[in-house]
């Protein structure tokens, strides 16, 4: 949206393709308290409404699709889209995100929305009075699990170091939250359960020992898995998929730039892709204005 | 931008307008508070003007209507259930894309 937005205004055509509709994983939280510009904090999906009006206001061109591949072409590229539709264009910027990995452990796909959920403000209301857990320590883990006790009764916060990662602030409200109770040292082996979530088969790293815990969902927050599969060998990437780019957000490929969390970088915030996407926009305007 | 054509199911009328429908139903199990649940609202409007006539395009709202999504065991939302025949087909959990959606529609219809 923040590349849409510079884009535009540098008076180049550009449109905006979107999956599904703006705002990615920013609708999978529920308040936003860290953007600047916004003292009281700002809902989430009031941030992406006021983002999505502010991207379109100087005049863009707007689409539904989802991308399949991409393959160069004479002056530019072609993006294949799944509908089997194609378009031209002399630049991509891409700025697809990340989705929340998944533990890969026995139970947790096929319980997946029957007590395993990655999004504690879609599913954390249906948990009132009931017991969850939560796996992660990063920033994300911990602002769901302080989130999830305005219904939980008892969220245990499974982690597999001895400290959280997540930044001081967050750290200290989660650990002076009475129903918060961290687990340390501890990784999920099992997520059990026939039609709902019922328990987790837990692993102390520490000490070896295993033991099950009773739990009615739990909720899981162990890192982003960038959305990078479609675009071709030749644009580089990490073991993980990050896109590797330059300062001015190009990748190896010229005339494909990467903006926000599917690029390589140290610090995934709404602050940072939006830095990143006026960059990649202006990145652009420079490659063609001076060929 | 709301789409006159979806209906708006509650407790008491979902099991005569899905149960006795003579064309296969989605239902939208979704709520104020949940972000992908609007990103999705633009997608099940389209639907609702695209299928008309052939499918029923419904929309629950979990808040307002805490019975039925009890009943089909719904702890995650946006959910959509597509029924046949008054049975399940298919069930989605999370924002998916349109043309996910409309995989099992064309299935059914």
């Amino acid at each position: 949206m923040a590349a849409a937005l510079y884009a535009s205004r540098a008076r180049i055509k550009t449109l905006l393709l979107e999956r599904i509709s703006p705002g990615g994983q920013m609708l999978l939280t529920h308040w936003v308290d860290n953007y600047l510009g916004f003292p009281e904090g700002i809902m989430a999906y009031e941030l992406v409404e006021k983002m999505a009006a502010h991207a379109k206001r100087f005049g863009i061109d707007e689409m539904n699709g989802e991308v399949v591949s991409i393959v160069s072409e004479q002056g530019g590229f072609s993006i294949q889209l799944a509908n089997g539709d194609a378009i031209s264009t002399r630049a991509i910027i891409v700025a697809t995100g990340a989705n929340p990995k998944r533990l890969n452990v026995p139970g947790e796909q096929g319980l997946t929305g029957k007590g395993v959920s990655y999004c504690a403000t879609c599913d954390g209301p249906f948990y009132r009075d009931q017991t969850v857990a939560v796996i992660g320590g990063g920033d994300t883990a911990v602002e769901e699990a302080l989130f999830l006790t305005k219904f939980a009764q008892k969220v245990y916060l499974i982690h597999r170091r001895d400290q959280l990662r997540a930044v001081a602030l967050l750290q200290e409200k989660a650990l002076s939250e009475p129903k918060i109770e961290p687990i340390w040292n501890t990784v999920v082996e099992s997520i059990n359960g026939e039609d709902t979530v019922r328990s987790l088969s837990l692993l102390n790293r520490v000490n070896g020992v295993r033991n099950e815990l009773q739990v009615n969902g739990v909720f899981i927050f162990v890192g982003l898995a960038p959305n990078t599969s479609f675009l071709p060998p030749e644009v580089r990437r990490d073991e993980q998929g990050f896109i590797i780019t330059d300062e001015w957000m190009k990748t190896s490929v010229p005339g494909i730039l990467a903006a926000g969390d599917c690029r390589f970088k140290p610090l995934r915030q709404i602050i940072t892709a939006v830095g990143d996407g006026a960059t990649a926009a202006f990145s652009v305007s420079h490659m063609l204005t001076t060929g | 931008m709301a789409n006159d054509k979806v209906i708006h199911l509650t407790d008491s009328d979902f099991d005569a307008i899905v149960f006795k429908a003579s064309v296969p139903v989605l239902v939208d199990f979704w709520a104020a508070w949940c972000g992908p649940c609007r990103a999705i609202a633009p997608v099940i409007d389209e639907l609702a003007s695209e299928y008309d006539g052939k499918a029923k395009i419904c929309k629950m709202n979990v808040d307002e209507n805490p019975v039925t999504p009890g009943k089909f065991g719904i702890r995650a939302i946006p959910t959509l259930i597509i029924f046949k025949d008054g049975k399940v087909v298919e069930q989605i959990t999370g924002a998916v894309g349109k043309a996910a959606i409309e995989n099992v529609l064309k299935r059914v219809v």
